[in-house]
């Protein structure tokens, strides 16, 4: 039967995923922000399967409010993307050190 | 039995999609498995009966992330080739690391699968109602006991969006715009003038 150990090993594979895709995509902020929904996701089953197992509301709920950062954190990120593009023409990552920070 | 085929149906596919997300060399590729692997985790959900957080990574990621994705990826136009200069330099260092991660992932489940951590019980803050629909309880915990945060998340997607907007608007200086208070302020006897112009002359305004 499916267990609660299962979710657990699909959410963290599917974190290591978007870890290894921040990782080999260095230069692509697109794919950067897509593999951090990928990791979002990967927090978010995991906080539902437990919900579930444990038959506690608590987590369905803070997945509701992780989906919410997420999108925030997604119009935001491409914002400024836009931005970025217009005023450079380009978006690669390594080329961003305008601040000197 | 059909629940344990479903699981690895969608759990096999929710980690394919993953995985193809982050190797396609096109990004308008990585959004689509983005959205197949949410569609997949979407069903991973519903098979615990999270029913409305289900439907909601549907609605929010499919509907809106994900097409804003690939307006982002379409409306840019960039050189992906590229970008993707140090995708074979970087792969080694990258699963590398992966690997040491999930290792040390799967120990901390394997810790916990052989008894030697126990998982947390429940404090009984929000349980679940005996009878009710999965929607239905998340209801009355999200507007009781949660409703203070439910606003706070709505404050924090105003603020998002109205951060998106400010950021993106530019005022254009090469083209005239409407100037409706002018409009609205102009007075007949100012507008029209009275003249007679000599013949084969003409009006300056």
């Amino acid at each position: 039967m499916i267990g609660i150990g299962h979710y657990v090993t699909v959410s963290s594979i599917l974190f290591v995923l978007g870890v290894l895709g921040i990782f080999l995509n260095r230069k692509n902020v697109i794919v950067i922000l897509m593999a951090i929904e990928l990791i979002l996701l990967a927090v978010n089953i995991n906080l539902v399967a437990f919900s579930a197992f444990l038959h506690d509301l608590t987590g369905q709920i803070f997945a509701m409010f992780v989906l919410t950062v997420a999108a925030a954190e997604a119009a935001i990120g491409l914002a400024i993307l836009v931005i970025y593009f217009r005023d450079r023409g380009t978006i690669a990552v390594d080329d961003v050190s305008h601040m000197k920070g | 039995m059909i629940q344990l085929l479903a699981f690895y149906l969608f759990a096999a596919l929710t980690l394919a999609a993953g995985a193809l997300t982050i190797l396609s060399r096109n990004p308008v590729h990585s959004v689509l498995w983005l959205i197949v692997a949410f569609f997949n985790a979407a069903g991973l959900m519903v098979l615990v009966g999270a029913e409305f957080i289900a439907m909601l990574l549907v609605i929010v990621y499919v509907g809106a992330v994900a097409v804003l994705f690939l307006f982002v990826v379409m409306m840019l136009n960039i050189d992906f080739a590229a970008l993707r200069a140090g995708f074979i330099k970087n792969f080694p260092l990258g699963i590398l690391l992966a690997a040491v991660l999930l290792a040390e992932v799967l120990m901390g489940v394997g810790v916990v699968q052989g008894g030697a951590l126990q998982l947390g019980t429940p404090d009984g803050s929000a349980p679940v109602p005996a009878g009710t629909q999965n929607i239905e309880a998340i209801g009355a915990v999200l507007y009781g006991k949660y409703l203070f945060l439910f606003e706070v998340a709505g404050v924090i997607l105003l603020v998002a969006m109205i951060g998106a907007i400010v950021l993106t608007h530019r005022e254009r200086k090469d083209v005239r715009g409407q100037n409706i208070a002018r409009q609205v302020a102009r007075r007949p006897d100012e507008a029209t003038v009275n003249m007679q112009p000599d013949v084969g002359k003409g009006v300056s305004l």
